[in-house]
């Protein structure tokens, strides 16, 4: 059977599956980030899946700008993250509670 | 038939580092694994015929990404105490393991409306004429831009050290 569409939908599908378990389970701020930049991954390989079988040049144009979203998320919140450490000594995600009352 | 082999061998990879990403305890190796992945990923865009985007995800993803992360780790002396999970474990893996199911079933099931054929011509000029042609993507493409400009002023602005 050769490679279809359905092989990279099922493959995006497993790596966005991944990256929700690590985005929910774990503690480490930059591990979360990491996760949701697997998780943006997955939906980019499904896009330009579409983009190739379906024929249609949109689907490639969409992952361009879902790159500078996530390029864009990246900077912000790694400064974020850095900014907290400074001021709490700590990256655990569970003891961020400074928007809490 | 070559295009099947490198899909599965790239699939195996970006899976396995994806594994890794979320389950070793290192987190300079969950780094390294990472980046493994985003190259993998490029490799598939490869397969997919999508040269461009494999050149930005090449780019983007391992080259700027990848060194912010590190540096994210260095800056923070968090390292030592590795990547811990939280008590959520048991119902995230549910939740995941429920999604993944979910998807794969529904994927099969569909009946896709696939183009009887595929073309393989650079895809860098159309997804030019897609973005800057008329009826394009024009206003899509600046709003980017000035996000791009405003969350580099705010990564900025919040790691200033504020002095006096």
């Amino acid at each position: 059977m050769s490679v279809g569409l359905e092989h990279f939908l099922i493959l995006s599908a497993v790596l966005f599956a991944i990256g929700l378990y690590g985005a929910l389970a774990k503690k480490n701020a930059v591990v979360i980030l990491m996760c949701i930049e697997i998780m943006l991954n997955a939906v980019n390989i499904a896009m330009v899946a579409f983009a190739h079988y379906v024929d249609v040049i949109s689907g490639q144009v969409f992952t361009i700008f879902i790159m500078v979203v996530a390029a864009a998320e990246v900077a912000v919140g790694l400064a974020l993250i850095i900014s907290i450490f400074r001021r709490k000594k700590t990256l655990d995600a569970e003891k961020f509670d400074i928007l809490k009352w | 038939m070559g295009m099947d082999v490198a899909f599965w061998i790239l699939a195996v990879i970006c899976v396995g580092a994806a594994l890794a990403v979320v389950f070793l305890r290192d987190i300079f190796r969950v780094a390294l694994f990472m980046i493994l992945c985003f190259f993998a990923v490029a490799g598939i865009y490869i397969t997919l015929s999508a040269d461009f985007l494999a050149a930005a995800q090449v780019l983007i993803y391992v080259g700027a990404i990848g060194v912010l992360l590190m540096f994210a780790i260095m800056l923070t002396k968090e390292s030592k105490r590795g990547s811990l999970t939280g008590k959520l474990r048991p119902l995230s893996m549910l939740v995941a393991i429920l999604f993944m199911v979910t998807m794969i079933l529904v994927v099969i099931s569909t009946d896709w409306n696939v183009a009887a054929e595929v073309s393989k011509e650079p895809t860098t000029a159309r997804i030019a004429h897609s973005i800057f042609g008329r009826d394009g993507f024009v206003l899509a493409f600046e709003i980017a831009s000035a996000l791009l400009v405003a969350a580099a002023i705010g990564a900025i602005v919040l790691v200033r050290e504020r002095d006096k």
